[in-house]
């Protein structure tokens, strides 16, 4: 039995009732963890969340509660002084910030809080580790790793509020503004002015800003403006005791040192709380054309790539895939049309660029080559606005049909270009009729594949068969195991997969570094293994360290590459 | 019987785009907004190229009158289907007064020029909300008109179109030649395909003046103002039912 259940007497009492009604050990445990509640013990409940339905052997079980404080009636009166009216205690409100967009993982905080300045930040976080309360800072809660609600009883602290756009260089094109901001909102003010934001995704309308940076999110323009490491100029962060780090800097060139903002890109809310944004946004092109192709193989679809590149080169902004199982779900459960004939493949193209005519003599080049040697069976184009719109759909709207679909697993995986279909086929293969939908899509130009697997409802066993084998195929080919999502919650035991232990050692000391209290974020991008040895400090707030669970298996590795010692989860 | 179609198909501001109005009042802002093709005139030209698909007609032509940029949706026409086009010239000052009797006279005189059997529109614009040249139309060539036509079929020499009307849906027998204004349900228009669209750059498009078909284009209209829509004023709230009768009265409502 694992460590987590060594603790609650409760437990023990609650297994022996379950098992009276003869389900095998290994079965409680999984029935303990996907329901999170028991008949005698409502504590017990609280202390566990839906984890995202793994055995309790598996490294995706729920971590233990440190032992941080609880809040007190004290600590609600601080708040309400501090955030008044915007300190929310009132269960039905707090409940849908308890849960992620997915709703695979809740949490049972019972604090929502809503500032709306950088100093209310750092007021409440200086509170927080005065008082070691643990904080979890959320933006649009759109997050897929689980990595956005509290594991345990985590005071939620949303930035919401915090949508003030701060100022707009109408020269430079250089915006700031708070963290809150959602990014849609973003969008429009910037395109009344004739630019538009370096980075789109499907969530635009709920994420915010300081969400999309401290997930480093990609989204379906990184071809064309790079990734938000780039694009991203200065930062306001508040650190775990409440100060705040002034590096909201609006210029392009600034080497005076470290740059620290890129620590916090990407950083998934462990290091600090971000709190305004200044970025770089492009011009809005004057036009947009949006191509929608069908080609009958993968091999195709990566031949046209190439053409593309090639003849559309610099006003390409978007080549993105789906396959034939995405567009039947798009039927079936969004009810939207096939603009085009059914193909095993689809493509999305966008061409961005100042010219229209220059843009569409470019494409209709390419269209024809591409018709005449046959990489491409059908397709259509769009240069309307409306027509965009519904061709983009058809990729951005996946996400959503497959969650009509049944309970969904979900992958977000860089390989190289060429073998990332490989994956999906062998995937299948490997699954056979355990899967309800084994789906491909994504960002193939930045060679991110996005792989979905459905079942009808959460399905222990299938999970068991899907992880670590897609880890390790990943591995195989030097990928990452999240390309863009992050690891957030769910997949912080396998960093391994795609980093080394001296890698992962030195993050765990920049955490220690910036929050040694470990209050804010916990249980995120690091396993449990790797925070036992980052124990900085020996204060009575670093808990002892359960018993570390490894992965399952190591990690598969090719022949040549980097030594068996980097990849071991445990010495 | 011929077998000729004439599809009338307008460039309007895209439906998605944000309007805006000129500074100086007299119209909305037009230059380098989004135009595409009228979505009525869409489902006019689908069910146009549908009748082809049926064998019931032998030819679509896609007209439209206005500037040089009338043709690109011309040939979105015939991306989907149409087999040929005619754009008729109207630029400038023209253009600006051009309206639903002066695009009437023009269909009717292309009508007897192409011995057209049947004419097909949209409804009305999205841009002026007319509703006319269909009607217009048809009463200049004396023909008979099935308006709001939500479906279609041809009976040897009749047409029955069932019509979309306030008090549901009306169905007339008409004879041909007939004029008929498409509605919303009529159908879905069909995506362009590419070879469709590499075919259609082939097809031929007239170019044709409105003084060669003998229209006068001077306009008895004049737009005095054109203005945005009141501002929608933000409400209030109140805490008791007192203060919501004090602010009534406040405001002269009771």
């Amino acid at each position: 039995m694992l460590g987590v259940f060594q603790t609650t007497q409760k437990l023990r009492t609650s297994l022996r009732l379950l098992s009276r009604a003869g389900l095998p050990p290994v079965d409680l445990q999984v029935q303990l963890l996907l329901r999170g509640r028991c008949p005698q013990s409502a504590t017990f409940s609280r202390e566990l969340h839906l984890g995202p339905g793994g055995s309790a052997s598996s490294p995706a079980a729920a971590p233990q509660r440190l032992p941080f404080s609880r809040v007190t009636v004290e600590d609600l009166t601080f708040f309400r002084k501090t955030l008044p009216g915007r300190a929310i205690t009132d269960p039905d409100l707090v409940q849908s910030s308890n849960e992620d967009w997915l709703k695979s993982v809740r949490g049972s905080s019972e604090v929502l809080l809503r500032p709306q300045t950088t100093q209310e930040v750092s007021q409440i976080l200086s509170y927080c580790q005065s008082r070691n309360l643990a904080v979890n800072p959320q933006g649009g809660n759109t997050g897929l790793v689980g990595g956005s609600v509290p594991v345990y009883d985590e005071i939620i602290l949303s930035t919401s509020l915090m949508n003030n756009i701060l100022s707009f260089d109408k020269i430079s094109g250089i915006l700031t503004c708070q963290a809150g901001c959602v990014l849609e909102n973003l969008s429009l003010y910037l395109e009344e002015r004739d630019y538009i934001m370096p980075l789109d995704l499907g969530a635009k309308g709920s994420c915010q800003i300081g969400g999309n940076v401290a997930t480093n999110a990609g989204g379906l323009r990184l071809l064309r403006y790079g990734s938000l490491r780039g694009t991203v100029l200065g930062l306001e962060v508040v650190l775990a005791d409440g100060q705040v780090l002034d590096c909201l800097s609006t210029l392009r060139k600034d080497n005076t040192g470290y740059d620290l903002k890129q620590l916090f890109i990407g950083s998934e809310g462990t290091l600090g709380v971000i709190t305004a944004v200044s970025i770089l946004c492009p011009r809005k092109p004057k036009s947009v054309n949006v191509v929608f192709l069908g080609c009958e193989t993968f091999d195709q679809l990566l031949k046209s790539f190439q053409l593309c590149k090639g003849m559309l080169g610099e006003i390409l902004s978007a080549f993105e895939f789906l396959d034939s199982e995405c567009m039947r779900l798009l039927n079936t459960h969004l009810k939207l049309a096939n603009p085009i004939s059914d193909c095993p493949f689809y493509i999305v193209i966008e061409t961005s660029g100042s010219d229209s005519d220059h843009d569409s003599q470019k494409l209709h080049n390419f269209l024809e080559e591409a018709m005449t040697s046959l990489l491409v069976t059908d397709g259509t184009v769009a240069t309307e606005e409306s027509k965009i719109k519904t061709l983009w759909s058809m990729r951005e709207r996946v996400t959503e049909a497959l969650t009509h679909d049944g309970f969904t697993y979900k992958y977000d995986i860089s390989l190289p270009v060429e073998r990332i279909y490989q994956l999906v086929t062998d995937m299948r293969q490997h699954l056979g009729e355990r899967a309800r939908s084994v789906v491909g899509y994504g960002h193939v130009g930045d060679g991110n594949l996005h792989l979905n697997i459905t079942s009808s409802a959460k399905d222990p066993a299938l999970l068991a068969s899907i992880e670590p084998f897609i880890y390790e195929w990943t591995a195989k080919f030097q990928g990452s195991i999240s390309a863009e999502h992050g690891l957030g919650l769910k997949k912080r035991n396998y960093i391994y997969y795609s980093k080394s232990r001296p890698t992962v050692a030195v993050m765990g000391k920049m955490k220690t570094l910036l929050d040694p209290k470990g209050l804010g974020v916990q249980w995120r991008v690091f396993p449990p293994c790797q925070r036992s040895r980052c124990a900085g400090e020996p204060g009575r707030w670093r808990s002892t360290p359960p018993s570390p669970s490894p992965p399952t298996s190591p990690p598969q590795l090719a022949a040549g590459s980097r030594t068996a010692s980097h990849f071991h989860g445990i010495e | 019987m011929s077998g000729r179609v004439l599809v009338g198909v307008k460039r309007v501001i895209d439906y998605a785009v944000k309007i805006r109005v000129k500074a100086d009042n007299t119209g909305v802002v037009t230059d380098g907004v989004k135009h595409s093709m009228n979505p009525f005139c869409e489902i006019a030209v689908e069910e146009a190229v549908k009748l082809k698909e049926k064998k019931l007609v032998k030819e679509v032509v896609a007209v439209s009158c206005g500037p040089q940029q009338s043709q690109e949706t011309i040939r979105t026409a015939l991306a989907m289907g149409a087999d040929r086009g005619i754009h008729v010239e109207v630029s400038g000052k023209d253009y600006e007064t051009l309206g639903p009797l002066q695009v009437s006279k023009i269909m009717a005189a292309l009508a007897k020029k192409e011995d057209a059997q049947l004419i097909i529109l949209g409804k009305q614009a999205i841009d002026d909300d007319c509703n006319q040249t269909g009607q217009m139309t048809a009463a200049l060539l004396d023909w008979p008109q099935g308006t709001f036509a939500s479906e279609v079929t041809l009976d040897g020499d009749k047409i029955k179109v069932v019509r979309e009307i306030d008090g549901g849906l009306e169905t007339i027998k008409i004879n041909t030649p007939a004029v008929l204004t498409a509605d919303l349900r009529l159908n879905t228009p069909r995506y362009a395909t590419l070879p469709n669209i590499m075919k259609a750059k082939k097809k031929k498009i007239a170019n044709v003046k409105p003084a060669d078909l003998g229209v006068n284009l001077t306009s008895r209209l004049e737009v005095l103002k054109v203005e945005d829509p009141p501002q929608r004023q933000a409400g209030m709230k109140v805490e008791t039912v007192e203060d919501l009768v004090g602010k009534l009265k406040e405001a002269g409502k009771v």
